[in-house]
């Protein structure tokens, strides 16, 4: 098992590769077993053990028959998951929170980053920062219930516009509370990786820039662009891969009996199902096909840098 | 938020000025957008319930009230939550931070056999699971349901985390564990006594993470935990800001049921405020952590 392709390939080879990883692995037993066993029995025990448990989304799962005492069904709950009404909604409902989320929410921390360049004083920019990171600290519940007060018929924002919207209960207003209560939490704190990105600029560049009478604008394009470009690839890239990935805690947080045709997405309804009303098997499949367009995106993504980024992948 | 040498900013050409004053009135704005929510929220939770109703924040003082505090923090159910988010967050970031970086350090070493199995048995988890039905039968089956074990060691284990350790580990110069190799030290005493001192800010980074991650979370606690004597301050603060529905010994005292839905709302603005104090005040300390931590994701990223 500890001897792997990649392992016996930098042995020397035949009988003296196996007798090298054993010399290897008897003089360097702490590794394995005070160092790697920890972290590869709780993946093995609570990451695969429950991949094994997928075989219960082609079952009529009982709990007290178990998996093999359950009836098989085969691909029965996929039909009915894909044939219903309800399953376009769920997905459109996750697909529009994702893509949408990504479309405003991406070049969010981005812009920000570029503002906080322009601050001189590094004293200034850090006082700033303090406060754009603030929000990242407070909790998903926290942050729903400052969403629900404020958008409230009598809250802070129906005051401001003079109206009496009751914003938690239109389905309409689900997806643009989501995104921007998400940009309002983590657009300052996503903004570090750039501004860092920004700071690791060359200031030589910068400086010789200057003295060439580059404005902003050209600063921005032959010095700073640049410096972050490959930052900005790899997390839009990452944030793609995720998009089936709908985070669960805000959506539950956020959904009221009246929004559900707006907030009910594919990871509340696989909790509600499963949970909630017991079908196990159903809920199974539904989280199962979930995953596997989360990892077919994934796949597909990362096989996109690799050809962008000359065969460097994540 | 306007440069502090005025001459060097009457220096620059027309546009870049326009340009700069569009930036800072963007920036300037976001913070506005942060801020006020924030104020608003702590005004309101000293003003009483009628009054907040019916004609908003208002600055006569004779109608600013402790009650909700008085409530909620006179409440048992939010100070159990508080103990019980404390001993979570403290011992899930003591074990998951322990495993994390125990296991980063085989995997950062070229010499270390069966690196690229142990790599891909790890890197599946970060794109494919179980799901959670099965997750939750096998914490069942394990006899796991309504413990703290459940909150504390399954997620113990985080791959990303032991990714950037190991990016950290790697920026070690070499040199240093060379020397340590000369004087015959042992993988234990290199790793503890050289390696883990050189490493506090990437130590201090991912206890961070874990410890907030566990206090601000509540789905594990919600689907595994029953008793109301486990509930993290969470569930207590989902069961009031979300449901509704605050402890009973909260508003019980009140007659109608129109006045005890009014003390519920008034009660949400003092809950956010008790409930978000702790790290408000905790994390400007740890802000020098932000940038490294990040960066050595950003690496391997």
């Amino acid at each position: 098992m500890k001897k792997t392709p990649e392992s016996a390939a930098a042995g020397s080879g035949g009988n003296s590769k196996t007798h090298n990883t054993l010399v290897y692995i008897r003089q360097h037993w702490q590794l394995y077993v005070i160092f790697m066993l920890p972290a590869f029995l709780l993946t093995i025990i609570f990451r695969y053990i429950p991949m094994g448990g997928i075989a219960i989304a082609f079952t009529e799962y009982n709990p007290i028959r178990g998996i093999f005492g359950s009836e098989w069904v085969g691909f029965e709950h996929f039909h009915r998951f894909l044939s219903s009404p309800d399953f376009m909604r769920y997905l459109v409902n996750t697909l529009k929170l994702s893509v949408f989320g990504l479309l405003w929410g991406f070049p969010a921390p981005i812009l920000l980053a570029f503002l906080l360049n322009r601050i001189l004083s590094a004293k200034t920019k850090q006082k700033i920062q303090l406060v754009l990171y603030m929000p990242n600290f407070i909790s998903v519940i926290v942050l729903c219930g400052i969403v629900r007060i404020l958008l409230a018929p009598t809250g802070m924002i129906n005051m401001m516009l003079g109206t009496s919207f009751n914003f938690m209960t239109m389905p309409s207003a689900f997806r643009t509370i989501y995104i921007a209560s998400g940009i309002w939490q983590g657009a300052g704190w996503a903004s570090i990786i750039y501004t860092a990105a920004l700071s690791n600029a060359s200031k030589e560049l910068k400086e010789a820039a200057v003295i060439d009478g580059a404005n902003i604008i050209q600063q921005i394009q032959a010095v700073e662009w640049p410096a972050i470009k490959d930052t900005v690839l790899i997390q839009f890239i990452m944030s793609v891969g995720n998009i089936m990935s709908v985070g669960f805690e805000k959506a539950y947080a956020l959904q009221t009996d009246l929004n559900l045709n707006a907030s009910e997405i594919i990871s509340t309804y696989v909790y509600k199902k499963g949970l909630l009303d017991g079908d196990y098997g159903f809920s199974t499949a539904v989280g199962l096909f979930n995953t596997v367009i989360n990892v077919i995106l994934l796949v597909t993504m990362n096989s996109l840098v690799k050809k962008m980024n000359d065969g460097k992948g994540i | 938020m306007k440069p502090k040498k005025k001459s060097e900013f009457s220096k620059l050409p027309s546009g870049d000025k326009a340009l700069l004053i569009v930036a800072y009135t963007i920036l300037g704005l976001f913070l506005v957008a942060i801020i006020l929510p924030i104020i608003y929220i702590i005004f309101a939770s000293f003003i009483d319930p009628v009054t907040l109703q019916n004609s908003g924040l208002t600055f006569d003082f004779s109608k600013w009230t402790l009650t909700a505090y008085e409530r909620v923090l006179g409440n048992a159910q939010i100070w159990v939550g508080f103990k019980n988010a404390l001993i979570y967050s403290v011992l899930f970031t003591i074990i998951s931070v322990v495993v994390t970086l125990l296991a980063a350090y085989p995997m950062s070493r070229a010499d270390f056999k069966g690196r690229g199995f142990f790599n891909t048995i790890f890197v599946i988890t970060m794109f494919f699971g179980g799901g959670l039905i099965p997750t939750y039968l096998l914490i069942s089956n394990l006899g796991m349901l309504d413990t703290i074990w459940a909150i504390l060691i399954p997620g113990a284990f985080s791959v990303w985390n032991m990714i950037i350790a190991r990016t950290y580990y790697m920026g070690i110069p070499r040199d240093l564990q060379e020397a340590a190799e000369i004087d015959g030290a042992t993988e234990m005493v290199y790793f503890f006594q050289i390696l883990l001192p050189v490493c506090t800010p990437i130590i201090a980074t991912i206890s961070m993470w874990q410890f907030v991650g566990m206090w601000n979370s509540y789905f594990d606690a919600m689907i595994y935990l029953n008793s109301a004597s486990k509930q993290p301050l969470q569930l207590v603060l989902r069961a009031i800001l979300i449901q509704s529905q605050p402890e009973p010994g909260m508003v019980s005292d009140m007659q109608s049921t129109a006045a005890r839905a009014q003390l519920a709302e008034l009660l949400k603005y003092a809950t956010i405020i008790i409930s978000s104090l702790p790290l408000m005040i905790m994390y400007p300390f740890f802000q020098k952590y932000f940038d490294n931590g990040i960066m050595a994701g950003a690496v391997k990223g």
